[in-house]
C-alpha cells in the first residue's frame, strides 16, 4: 500500500503540472487568437501562394498552393540532406582511414582537416563559402569552360550539360533487374558456399551484370542518351546568361560543400574510432588461418568495424539533415525559408506552420532512425 | 661493383642509390619551390603535359631509389617508414608536400605581406592581400555589437569578475571545499544573473539602461552559451533520471520530451521562440528576445546533455545499485552520493562535446534578430563604406571561433585523461 502510493505521488504531480502548462498555452493561444481574428485550421494549405521560389525540382510558382510550397521545400531540402550524406561519407571514410595511416605526412594532414573543420561553426562555414568564396569566381560572360569544356563554373552557379533520355523507363527497369538477379545471385553463392563449400566470383559477376544489361537496352532497347550543353546567351550588353544545361544554384553549392566538410570530420572520427575499435589478434588470427588481405579486410575488418561505426554515423546524418535548415540563412530554399519564413510571413499563421515543419523534421529524424536501428539490429552480434 | 638494378634498390650500391634518389627528390622540390615561389619554369622546354607532372614522376622515382630496407643509418630507415613505406605511400607524401610548397605563398601574402592594417579607411587597403583595416576599425562592433563605445567597460568588468569567481574553487579552503557544488550550481549562476542585470543591461544605480537588442558580437556569444549552459545540465541531468525511472508516466514524458527536442533542428526552435511562442503567452505578457532564445536554447541543449549522461548512468555496473540501497539510501540519497558523481565522472568527454556544439550554434541566433559575431559580420559586409571585405571578416570570426572551440576540447580532453587515472 504504502509502496504504491509513493509510486503514484510524483507520478501524478508530474501528469498535473504538465496538463497545466499545456491548458496554460492552449488557453492563451485561443484568446490570443480570437483578439487576432485567426482561427485555427490548416485549410491554408490549400489556398494559392502567389509567391515564387528560385529553385525547384518540380514545377512551382505562384499559383499553386501552400502545400505544394511545402512539397518543394521538403523536396529541397531532401535533395541538400542526399547529397550531403553522400559527399560526407566519401570524405570522412577517406579522411577515417587517412588518419590511421602509418605515413606521417597523411596522418597529421588528415588530423589538421578534422581539428580545421570541426571546431568552426558550421553557419560561418556556410557563409564563407557562399559570401567569400563563390563569390570570387568569375561572372557568366569571363567563366572559362571546364570539365571537357562543356560545364561552366560561375558565380551564378555551376552549369552542367542535362541528360536528354529517351525510352528512359526502360533503362530504369533495365537497371532494377540487374540489381534483383544480383541480389538473387549472392544469395545463391552464399548458399552454395554454405552447402558445397564452393566459391562464386559474385563481385565480378554483379559488376558485369550493372553494366551489361544497362547497355543492352541502348543497343536493342531503344534507349538513347544525349547531351544538352549549356551555351552563354546575352541578354543585353552587361548581362548573359546560360541556356540549355542543367544550373546548380551557387546557394545550393554552398551548403553542400559546408555540410559536406563539416559531418565529414564526425563521420571521419567515428572510421576511425570503428577500426581501432578491432583488436590486431582478429587480423593475425584471419590471416593464420591463410585468408589474404582483401578477404581480412573484407570478412573480417569491415562487419566487425561497421558494427561500431555505423550508430555514431546515423547519428551525423541526422544531424547533417537537421544542420541542412541552415540554408535559410543563404536563401536556399529550402523547408524552413520556404514554409517556416515566406509562407509564415504571408498567412500569419505560426502555430500551424511551425508545427507542420517541425513535424517533418521530427518524422524524418525518426525514420532515419528507425531505418538504421533495422540495420544496425541486422549486423550486430548475435550472442547465444 | 655489383649491377645497378634500378627497379631493386639494394644495401651494396646503397651510396649510388642514395645519391641519385635524394638529387632527383630535391631536384623535383625544388622545381616547385622555384615555381610557387619565383614564378620560374625551369621546365618550360618541355611540354606542358609532361611539365606538370615531371616533379612528381622524379620525385617518386628519386624515393622509390633511397627506399633500401635496413640500410643501417637511423633517420634514412626512420624516413623510409614514416613517409616513405611504398610507392603509393611516396606518391601521397609528394603531393601533399607540393600543396604545401604551391599554396604557401599565395596564403603569407594574402595574411601578412600584401595584407594593410594602417589607416582607417577602406582607401588605406590598396595591397592585393587582407585588408585588416576593416577587422580593425570594426573590432569593436564585433566585440561588443551595438552596445554604446563607452559603457564597453561594464562588459568587461562583469567578465573578469565572472572569470575570477568561476576559479574561485580553486583557491577555497578544505573548509569550504564541501560547499562548492551548491556554489557553482545555485550561487554562481545567481551572481552571474545578477551581474548581468545590474552591470550590463543596466537601468538602475545611475547605468544606462541598455536594451538586449543592442547587445552583440563576441560578448553576446559568451552570455548566451554560459546562460544556456547553466540551465541545460541540471536540466538534463533531471530528464536523464526521468527516462531511467521506473515510473511509467514520468519516464514516458522524458522520452517524448528528449526524441522530440532531438528530432527538430535548433533553428525551427528558434523561430518557434519568436514567432510561436508569444502566442502562447498571456496578451500582455512581455518576455524579451534574448531570455525566449536562452530558454529555447537550453531546452534544445537539455536533451542532448539528457542522453549523454543517460550514456553514463547505463554504463555505471548494476552492483552500484545494489551496494547503495542495502545501505539503506533511497532514490534521491543513492544518486547523489553514488550514483552520480560516478556517471558523471564517465561522460565527461561527451558533455564537453555537447556544450562545445552548443557554443558552435550560438550564431544561429540570427534568426531572431540577435547578432553575435557572425550576424555583426554580416551587417558589417553589407556596410556600403566597407563593401568587399566578406573574405577577411569570415577569417577572423573562424580564427576566433576556432580558438575557443580548440581549447575547449582539448581542456575536457585533458579532463578526460585525467579522471582515467583515477578509476
Amino acid at each position: 500500500m504504502n509502496n504504491k502510493v509513493k509510486k503514484t505521488i510524483p507520478q501524478l504531480i508530474t501528469l498535473a503540472v504538465v496538463v497545466l502548462i499545456f491548458g496554460f498555452f492552449t488557453f492563451n493561444a485561443q484568446t490570443n487568437m480570437e483578439n487576432r481574428g485567426i482561427e485555427f485550421g490548416y485549410g491554408f494549405l490549400n489556398q494559392e501562394s502567389s509567391f515564387d521560389v528560385q529553385f525547384s525540382l518540380i514545377d512551382y510558382d505562384g499559383s499553386y498552393s501552400y502545400g505544394r510550397a511545402y512539397l518543394v521545400g521538403l523536396l529541397n531540402t531532401l535533395l541538400v540532406a542526399f547529397l550531403g550524406i553522400l559527399i560526407s561519407t566519401i570524405i570522412g571514410v577517406v579522411i577515417g582511414i587517412a588518419r590511421l595511416s602509418p605515413n606521417y605526412l597523411i596522418e597529421k594532414t588528415a588530423t589538421f582537416y578534422v581539428e580545421f573543420f570541426r571546431n568552426i561553426p558550421l553557419l560561418l562555414q556556410i557563409f564563407f563559402w557562399y559570401f567569400a568564396a563563390l563569390r570570387a569566381l568569375p561572372l557568366p560572360q569571363d567563366a572559362d569552360p571546364i570539365f571537357f569544356g562543356v560545364s561552366y563554373l560561375t558565380i551564378k552557379g555551376l552549369f552542367v550539360p542535362r541528360f536528354i533520355w529517351e525510352n528512359f523507363d526502360i533503362f530504369l527497369y533495365s537497371v532494377i533487374a540487374a540489381v534483383v538477379s544480383i541480389l538473387v545471385i549472392r544469395n545463391y553463392a552464399k548458399k552454395l558456399q554454405e552447402n558445397e563449400g564452393k566459391q562464386l566470383p559474385t563481385f565480378s559477376i554483379s559488376i558485369s551484370l550493372l553494366i551489361i544489361l544497362p547497355f543492352l537496352t541502348f543497343l536493342i532497347g531503344g534507349v538513347s542518351l544525349s547531351f544538352e550543353i549549356p551555351v552563354i546567351k546575352q541578354l543585353s550588353t552587361t548581362s548573359f546568361v546560360y541556356e540549355g544545361g542543367l544550373g546548380i544554384p551557387p546557394e545550393l553549392i554552398a551548403l553542400t560543400l559546408a555540410l559536406a566538410l563539416y559531418t565529414a570530420t564526425f563521420i571521419a572520427e567515428c572510421v576511425r574510432a570503428g577500426i581501432q575499435g578491432i583488436t590486431k589478434g582478429q587480423k593475425e588470427a584471419a590471416a593464420s588461418i591463410g585468408l589474404n588481405p582483401n578477404q581480412i579486410l573484407k570478412l573480417v575488418i569491415m562487419p566487425q568495424a561497421l558494427r561500431i561505426i555505423i550508430p555514431p554515423t546515423t547519428n551525423q546524418y541526422l544531424n547533417l539533415t537537421k544542420n541542412s535548415s541552415l540554408a535559410a540563412a543563404i536563401a536556399y530554399p529550402d523547408l524552413v525559408l520556404v514554409f517556416a519564413g515566406t509562407a509564415l510571413m504571408q498567412t500569419g499563421r505560426a502555430i500551424e506552420i511551425v508545427s507542420i515543419t517541425m513535424f517533418t523534421y521530427l518524422s524524418i529524424s525518426l525514420s532515419i532512425s528507425i531505418l538504421m536501428n533495422w540495420y544496425n539490429k541486422k549486423i550486430a552480434i548475435k550472442e547465444k | 661493383m655489383n649491377k645497378l638494378n634500378f627497379l631493386k634498390p639494394d644495401k651494396e650500391n646503397m651510396k649510388i642509390y642514395l645519391y641519385t634518389g635524394s638529387f632527383l627528390f630535391l631536384i623535383s622540390i625544388m622545381d616547385v619551390f622555384l615555381n610557387s615561389f619565383f614564378k620560374l619554369n625551369i621546365t618550360s622546354f618541355l611540354p606542358n603535359f609532361l611539365s606538370l607532372f615531371l616533379p612528381l614522376i622524379l620525385g617518386s622515382f628519386g624515393l622509390h631509389l633511397i627506399r633500401i630496407e635496413f640500410s643501417g643509418i637511423k633517420y634514412l630507415d626512420l624516413a623510409n617508414k614514416k613517409i616513405n613505406s611504398s610507392n603509393f605511400n611516396a606518391v601521397l607524401t609528394l603531393l601533399i608536400i607540393f600543396v604545401i610548397v604551391k599554396s604557401a605563398p599565395a596564403t603569407m601574402s594574402w595574411f601578412i605581406f600584401d595584407a594593410n592594417i594602417a589607416g582607417d579607411t577602406k582607401e588605406a587597403c590598396t595591397g592585393t592581400g587582407a585588408c585588416w583595416t576593416y577587422i580593425k576599425i570594426w573590432l569593436r562592433r564585433f566585440m561588443y555589437g551595438m552596445y554604446p563605445n563607452d559603457q564597453q567597460w561594464r562588459i568587461n568588468v562583469s567578465f573578469i569578475i565572472l572569470v575570477f569567481l568561476a576559479f574561485a574553487g580553486y583557491f577555497t579552503t578544505e573548509r569550504l571545499k564541501k560547499y562548492l557544488t551548491l556554489y557553482y550550481v545555485i550561487i554562481y549562476p545567481i551572481i552571474a544573473y545578477i551581474l548581468i542585470y545590474y552591470l550590463i543591461s543596466g537601468g538602475s544605480f545611475k547605468l544606462e539602461w541598455i536594451e538586449t537588442g543592442a547587445w552583440g558580437g563576441l560578448s553576446l556569444t559568451f552570455i548566451v552559451s554560459f546562460f544556456c549552459l547553466i540551465f541545460c545540465f541540471p536540466l538534463g541531468m533531471i530528464l536523464a533520471l526521468g527516462r531511467r525511472s521506473s515510473l511509467p508516466t514520468i519516464k514516458y514524458m522524458s522520452i517524448s520530451f528528449i526524441e522530440f527536442w532531438r528530432g527538430v533542428p535548433l533553428i525551427t526552435v528558434l523561430f518557434m521562440s519568436s514567432a510561436m511562442f508569444p502566442m502562447f503567452l498571456p496578451e500582455d505578457f512581455f518576455m524579451d528576445k534574448l531570455v525566449r532564445v536562452i530558454i529555447a536554447i537550453s531546452l534544445f541543449e537539455a536533451a542532448y546533455v539528457a542522453e549523454v549522461i543517460r550514456g553514463g548512468l547505463q554504463a555505471l555496473p548494476r552492483g552500484q545499485y545494489d551496494a547503495a540501497k542495502s545501505l539503506g539510501m533511497g532514490y534521491w540519497k543513492m544518486h547523489i552520493f553514488v550514483i552520480l558523481p560516478q556517471a558523471l565522472k564517465l561522460v565527461i568527454p561527451g558533455i564537453a562535446n555537447t556544450f562545445l556544439a552548443l557554443v558552435k550554434d550560438t550564431p544561429l541566433i540570427f534568426v531572431v534578430g540577435l547578432l553575435e559575431i557572425v550576424g555583426m559580420l554580416n551587417l558589417a559586409k553589407t556596410n556600403p563604406k566597407w563593401l568587399g571585405f566578406a573574405m577577411e571578416g569570415y577569417v577572423f570570426a573562424a580564427i576566433t571561433f576556432w580558438i575557443i572551440c580548440y581549447a575547449m576540447s582539448r581542456y575536457s580532453h585533458n579532463l578526460e585523461l585525467k579522471f582515467k587515472t583515477e578509476r
